[in-house]
């Protein structure tokens, strides 16, 4: 069924069968929270995709707002700054006629944990329908989704996840390249502390693309590979014949930790300029989570590549994506018993 | 003072080797004889008398690393409420690191905890000093007027000694009183920011790792440090295949090195974060499963001389948190003797070589007199049922904070009476 459906909704006509499928419980979502991307299936992945290739038909329209969670209140709850996500949240949410609270916590370095568990409970008690939740530590998301009942979205925790992103680019490189099975995708740069990386390991094996990690080797983390990857630490023949080039945001203050001695060596070794993309596949695909680090991890003209870069359209797809993440969790979830 | 026989016991004594059934008379507070012969005839008139119903009856246990957060932490718990957990163990006899709130680095300290332990009467308490002021790993403490005052070894508690140069002192010095030095061997530039062990679950949860190497590192550089100094050194807690190979070799080449373990490093590993359980965060942390058969192999060969164990109770609070945020540490007075005797039921060691590890042997480690059964010693004892199984819930725990990685674990050998100095201060309620 899942099948069928990606073609069909190209058309956005198409949706309201997709909804009335959806209502009637031929399709559903068979988890109560998105914590991650590890553990989905390949068919749940799908799914979501499925559903967000929809919305970004709809989305394109003029007049496209939708009612589907009107009376539903979703509360962005960001223990780390953001600005990227949590707007992509909440015009997902909006699009959706949903109601939507933003709260920024700010991160007292000592007290962090203790905020995090009374806040969860404070706002649970509030009774929201889904709680979009990012915080600066790995587990943190789903020690909160413990502790309240209604659905919890993961928007990045620590190193750990970002499902979401994983998510949208899965769908940017599926309009792109029609599939993503038996792609051959590059991640590169700062994997050790890249909870995006983690996140698009598991999916792109979930749905049987062969993925490659290309770092120093002070940014790749112990035992990755048995997580089903290749490792390289040379750019030129990582990218070789790669479909996708995925690169990371490098936070510059990994440089004064001793992971690489300056910014000039690491762009000349390991960022993306058209020299070392001559290497991959001549229609690969550029991709950046963003924000960028331009002269850093990748050359101002290569990320403005119109033809190559599809570092647009992955926002684009971020909302999708989290309309779709919305819609399917809000579905199963009825306030009260959520979990 | 009362005379109390016990009869119909299985005779245990790690120490001598005795494994028998027979009768055990306390006198008061003193073991006054046992044997399988004693009172064959009956028991005289005037003895009151328990009957052990073929149980095994043996020295109540020397745990020889606890954390009791007293003076400075009473919310995670207290003199009183380790005594009780420890009884609830079958340990009669404790030995509590220096890191309370004040140090015990200062004569004071040590016998404030000396004074409020013998007051409660429960489990014996003895104290560690500190090996530097403050635990700082700058200056000495003052060794020799806390031996005097009854430290009976010296360290930094759940800190290593980094400083190779004050290490070194620190072994020089206390090898004037005959005194010896304990480790919790762990690099900390390499440990640095880590909250779990380094691999693939560290890689796949996200969560920085300590590798192996920060305790193998710190293990090689101080057995050189005990070498060039002819200091007495100890490894607490030792959790990684490679140190323990290299205590095997420094025992081979005849150096005076001795070390223990804790039940969660030949128990558990690092499988046991699972999805960022924090009680199971441990320090040094849980490491591989092969390392955890090196362990178990190290307790085999008699690399590892004794178990402690590794008692340290956090409250809910500390624990309740994203796991990098979490402390380190769990409790395991309760569950000493029932992780310990996994070794027995496996078949690894023979009953009396699994029970000697957590009595006499690190009884004898210490100076300690207690640890045996011997005529005239203070009747310190545990009646266990090496059979019974059971299965751990840290909510049923006597201790303040329930912090235990092996909650939920099924478990066989149970504490079904605890006597000290001849009062039974635990029985088991059915």
């Amino acid at each position: 069924m899942v099948k069928t459906a990606t073609c069909a909704f190209r058309k956005a006509s198409l949706l309201c069968r997709f909804m009335s499928e959806f209502a009637s419980g031929k399709i559903r979502f068979p988890h109560s929270h998105l914590l991650g991307i590890e553990g989905l299936t390949s068919n749940v992945i799908s799914l979501l995709l499925d559903c967000a290739e929809n919305f970004v038909e709809h989305n394109r329209q003029t007049d496209n707002k939708l009612s589907s969670l009107s009376g539903r209140t979703i509360i962005n709850l960001f223990f780390e700054e953001s600005t990227r996500t949590r707007t992509s949240f909440e015009l997902a949410a909006k699009q959706l006629g949903a109601n939507v609270i933003n709260m920024s916590v700010a991160t007292s370095s000592v007290k962090k944990g203790e905020t995090l568990i009374d806040t969860a409970m404070t706002l649970n008690a509030m009774h929201p329908d889904v709680l979009v939740v990012r915080h600066s530590e790995s587990g943190a998301v789903k020690l909160l989704s413990e502790k309240v009942n209604c659905a919890v979205i993961n928007a990045g925790d620590g190193r750990h996840e970002h499902p979401t992103q994983a998510l949208l680019d899965a769908l940017t490189i599926r309009r792109r390249k029609g599939h993503i099975s038996g792609l051959l995708v590059a991640i590169c740069g700062d994997i050790a502390h890249s909870r995006v990386a983690r996140s698009n390991i598991h999916l792109l094996n979930a749905m049987g693309a062969q993925v490659r990690l290309i770092a120093p080797k002070t940014l790749i983390p112990s035992s990755i590979a048995k997580m089903g990857v290749e490792v390289f630490n040379n750019m030129e023949e990582g990218l070789q014949d790669c479909d996708i080039v995925m690169m990371l945001r490098l936070q510059s203050e990994r440089m004064s930790s001793g992971f690489f001695p300056s910014i000039r060596e690491y762009f000349h070794f390991f960022g993306l300029d058209y020299k070392k993309l001559a290497n991959a596949k001549d229609d690969a695909l550029i991709m950046h989570p963003g924000p960028m680090n331009r002269g850093v991890e990748i050359a101002s003209e290569v990320a403005d590549d119109l033809g190559r870069s599809a570092i647009r359209e992955q926002v684009e797809m971020g909302v999708a994506v989290r309309m779709a993440c919305l819609e399917l969790l809000t579905a199963i979830s009825t306030k009260g018993n959520g979990t | 003072m009362s005379r109390v026989a016990y009869v119909n016991a299985r005779l245990l004594d790690p120490a001598s080797g005795l494994d028998s059934p027979g009768t055990l008379l306390c006198d008061g507070e003193l073991v006054s004889d046992f044997g399988p012969e004693l009172f064959k005839d009956g028991v005289p008139e005037g003895t009151n008398v328990v009957d052990c119903k073929g149980f095994c009856l043996m020295p109540g246990l020397v745990d020889m690393r606890v954390q009791l957060r007293e003076p400075g932490e009473e919310y995670k718990g207290t003199l009183e409420s380790a005594g009780r957990t420890a009884s609830a163990g079958g340990v009669t006899s404790m030995v509590c690191l220096p890191n309370t709130n004040p140090v015990i680095d200062d004569m004071s300290v040590l016998e404030f905890v000396a004074r409020r332990a013998r007051k409660l009467g429960l489990a014996k308490v003895h104290s560690y000093g500190a090996v530097t002021k403050g635990l700082e790993g700058k200056e000495l403490a003052e060794i020799g007027l806390l031996w005097n005052s009854g430290a009976l070894a010296f360290t930094d508690g759940i800190k290593p000694v980094s400083d190779a140069r004050i290490l070194g002192q620190a072994l020089s010095y206390a090898s004037n009183f005959g005194q010896m030095i304990i480790q919790h061997a762990e690099e900390p530039s390499l440990a640095r920011g880590g909250v779990m062990n380094s691999g693939e679950t560290a890689t796949r949860l996200g969560l920085s790792g300590i590798p192996r190497e920060a305790e193998i590192i710190m293990v090689e550089r101080d057995i050189r440090l005990a070498e060039m100094t002819r200091g007495r050194l100890h490894f607490a807690h030792l959790s990684t295949s490679d140190s323990i190979d290299v205590v095997r070799k420094a025992k081979a080449r005849g150096l005076n090195i001795t070390c223990d373990t804790a039940p969660p490093y030949f128990a558990l590993s690092e499988i046991a974060v699972g999805d960022y359980r924090t009680f199971a965060k441990l320090s040094p942390p849980l490491r591989t499963d092969s390392d955890r058969l090196a362990v178990i192999e190290g307790l085999k060969d008699g690399t590892i001389d004794t178990i402690a164990s590794d008692h340290a109770p956090h409250d809910e609070e500390s624990k309740r948190l994203p796991f990098a945020n979490a402390a380190f540490g769990g409790v395991g007075l309760e569950t000493l003797l029932a992780v310990t005797l996994e070794l027995f039921h496996n078949g690894h060691l023979d009953l009396l070589s699994t029970l000697k590890l957590i009595t006499s042997a690190p009884s004898e480690l210490l100076g300690l007199k207690a640890g045996r059964l011997k005529k005239g010693s203070p009747a310190d004892l545990t009646l266990i049922d090496i059979n019974r199984g059971w299965k751990v819930d840290a909510d049923a725990m006597q201790s303040i904070s329930k912090n235990s990685p092996f909650d939920g674990r099924p478990v066989q050998g149970s504490v079904l009476m605890t006597i000290i100095d001849g009062r039974v201060v635990f029985e088991h309620k059915a």
